[in-house]
């Protein structure tokens, strides 16, 4: 327990004082979300609520995402890269302390910007969210994230540690966009409507709108499945990815 | 104390505990073999230096004894466990070649990190004193310099008050100064009952540190002994001279390896140049030109690893 609580103190230490990690997952959803819900915004409806309201939904399971995919895919392809992990599996931690902190961190950073956004909706664009449907959105979007936690773990094992940053960038940035995650999905060409309720990122969004009762979905228990489905696909890719790296460290890929 | 270690008896008369060791232990890369049925033993108490050039198999020979590696045949086991257990790694701490490491957590946050992986850690304040880094307490990683990186990396590996501890190019990057603190410190280590197993290409340092010398050579084994030993063994000492003598009598002294004729000279491969000129005077009053050259260790090293 100890060793667990210290692994994820230190991760937490380490990710808070890296500037890049900072910007890139844990800045601009709050920066996009102060853009569009405060700034340009702030008097819109949107299926029923406030467009900032709304936003907070969607920037929020973007800002999950965002502090999964860079906290714990990035990080892990980095410390892959740089022979650090080596220096973990040469110690007595057990492995799944070591993923199990890292997990933590990813899913508490986006429980941290999601508690940020909510700050900045209700002081900055008047956003009314009773305490309950607060934290009832807050719980939906940290248990929504695990998906994403898992997304992070793949391409922490899947990636090249030389080229993560701009895979992490290019799952990310485009998956939040296609799963109407900057502009709702009804905003988008036809085409890519009918794309976007598939990707995961929508299912997630769809479930924190259901807080508001902007879009009362009736579609409720298959949003959790879909991410059920996907959380463990993304760990079948993890487990993928894992095994090809022990294999190559010994020579046989 | 050590249950599961076996006792073995070495020629000291002494006997010792294998705390790790590796037997008939092969481990190829694709196509290429990094280890060829090697058998390694490091006893309780002793620095052993693994000697050798790149890539003749030390990095590869401590990974699989760290659990980091498979080996393709042949038994791995430290304290008589699979080290790829981290139980099995909970007597044991290492010091790695790493790239790079966080660099944005301070040394005393990483010494507290590691500390919390042993049941019975040292202090933070012991193991900085131990390592000699107290004055780097407080800076971040990304701030050391070259040489107080890999201090603090040694701290690391002794963080945990192992009874082994395995040390891979521990001065690598170090200047002379630097090089000589950290020896003190491998030393102070040994004596107060340690196990030190560690890798090195520089004869100095093996030298220096080692109670026994493996030198490995294309994954195998070349030597094994203490670095006098080992001297003695593989030094080529050269006398030249003009002699009447032919190769065949030349060749019936003792001491003698080797005999080349080059025009009226002779050149004389030797263990002992002192009995070897013995010999000729003896044999030869009238030869002359007496050259003798011997070896330093620089070039022992250089005959046992150059194919």
């Amino acid at each position: 327990m100890n060793v667990y609580w210290k692994e994820t103190k230190y991760e937490f230490l380490k990710m808070l004082r890296n500037p890049r990690f900072a910007l890139s997952a844990l800045a601009m959803p709050l920066l996009f979300y102060v853009l569009y819900a405060v700034v340009m915004y702030k008097s819109r409806h949107m299926g029923g609520a406030t467009m900032a309201s709304y936003m907070l939904a969607t920037f929020g399971s973007f800002g999950v995402m965002g502090a999964c995919l860079f906290g714990i895919g990035l990080n892990l392809a980095n410390e892959r890269g740089l022979g650090w992990l080596e220096v973990k599996r040469a110690s007595p931690l057990p492995p799944a302390i070591y993923f199990l902190a890292k997990l933590t961190i990813g899913v508490l950073f986006g429980a941290v910007e999601v508690a940020v956004l909510f700050a900045l909706g209700i002081g900055l664009a008047h956003v009314r969210l009773s305490p309950v449907d607060t934290l009832r959105m807050l719980g939906i979007l940290v248990a929504g994230s695990i998906p994403f936690a898992a997304l992070g773990l793949a391409l922490g094992y899947l990636a090249k540690p030389d080229s993560a940053p701009v895979l992490v960038n290019l799952i990310y940035l485009p998956l939040a966009f296609f799963s109407g995650l900057w502009m709702p999905v009804e905003f988008l060409p036809k085409a890519l409507q009918h794309v976007a309720v598939y990707p995961p990122p929508y299912h997630l969004s769809r479930l924190a709108l259901g807080v508001l009762g902007a879009d009362r979905d009736h579609l409720y228990w298959n949003h959790w499945q879909s991410l059920a489905c996907f959380t463990a696909i993304f760990l079948g890719l993890a487990m993928i990815g894992y095994r090809r790296d022990n294999a190559r460290q010994n020579g046989l890929a | 104390m050590q249950a599961a270690s076996v006792p073995v008896s070495l020629n000291h008369g002494t006997s010792f505990r294998t705390v790790a060791g590796l037997t008939r232990v092969t481990k190829s890369y694709g196509s290429r073999r990094a280890l060829d049925a090697i058998d390694l033993r490091v006893s309780s108490g002793e620095i052993l230096a693994l000697l050798g050039p790149n890539g003749a198999g030390k990095t590869t020979a401590v990974k699989l004894l760290l659990g980091l590696l498979n080996p393709d045949e042949g038994q791995v086991r430290i304290f008589g466990n699979d080290p790829r257990q981290a139980r099995g790694r909970q007597r044991t701490g290492a010091m790695l070649q790493v790239a790079r490491v966080p660099e944005t957590l301070r040394v005393r946050e990483h010494i507290d990190l590691f500390a919390s992986y042993y049941p019975h850690p040292l202090s933070i304040a012991e193991t900085m004193d131990a390592a000699g880094i107290r004055e780097l307490a407080n800076r971040k990683f990304g701030e050391l310099s070259g040489g107080e990186k890999q201090r603090a990396l040694f701290a690391w590996a002794l963080c945990g008050n192992p009874d082994l501890l395995f040390l891979d190019e521990p001065t690598v990057g170090m200047d002379v100064e630097a090089r000589r603190g950290m020896w003190k410190q491998i030393r102070a280590l040994a004596a107060r009952g340690k196990s030190v197993l560690l890798t090195t290409h520089y004869l100095e340092e093996a030298e220096a540190l080692a109670d026994r010398i493996v030198v490995l050579h294309h994954g195998r084994i070349i030597e094994n002994g203490t670095a006098a030993e080992i001297k003695s063994r593989v030094t080529r000492q050269l006398v030249k001279c003009r002699t009447r003598l032919r190769i065949e009598e030349l060749m019936r002294f003792t001491h003698v390896n080797d005999v080349q004729r080059d025009g009226d000279s002779v050149e004389i491969q030797t263990s002992s140049t002192d009995d070897v000129l013995r010999q000729l005077v003896q044999a030869d009053p009238e030869a002359c030109g007496f050259e003798l050259r011997s070896g330093g260790l620089e070039e022992a090293f250089l005959a046992l690893t150059t194919d």
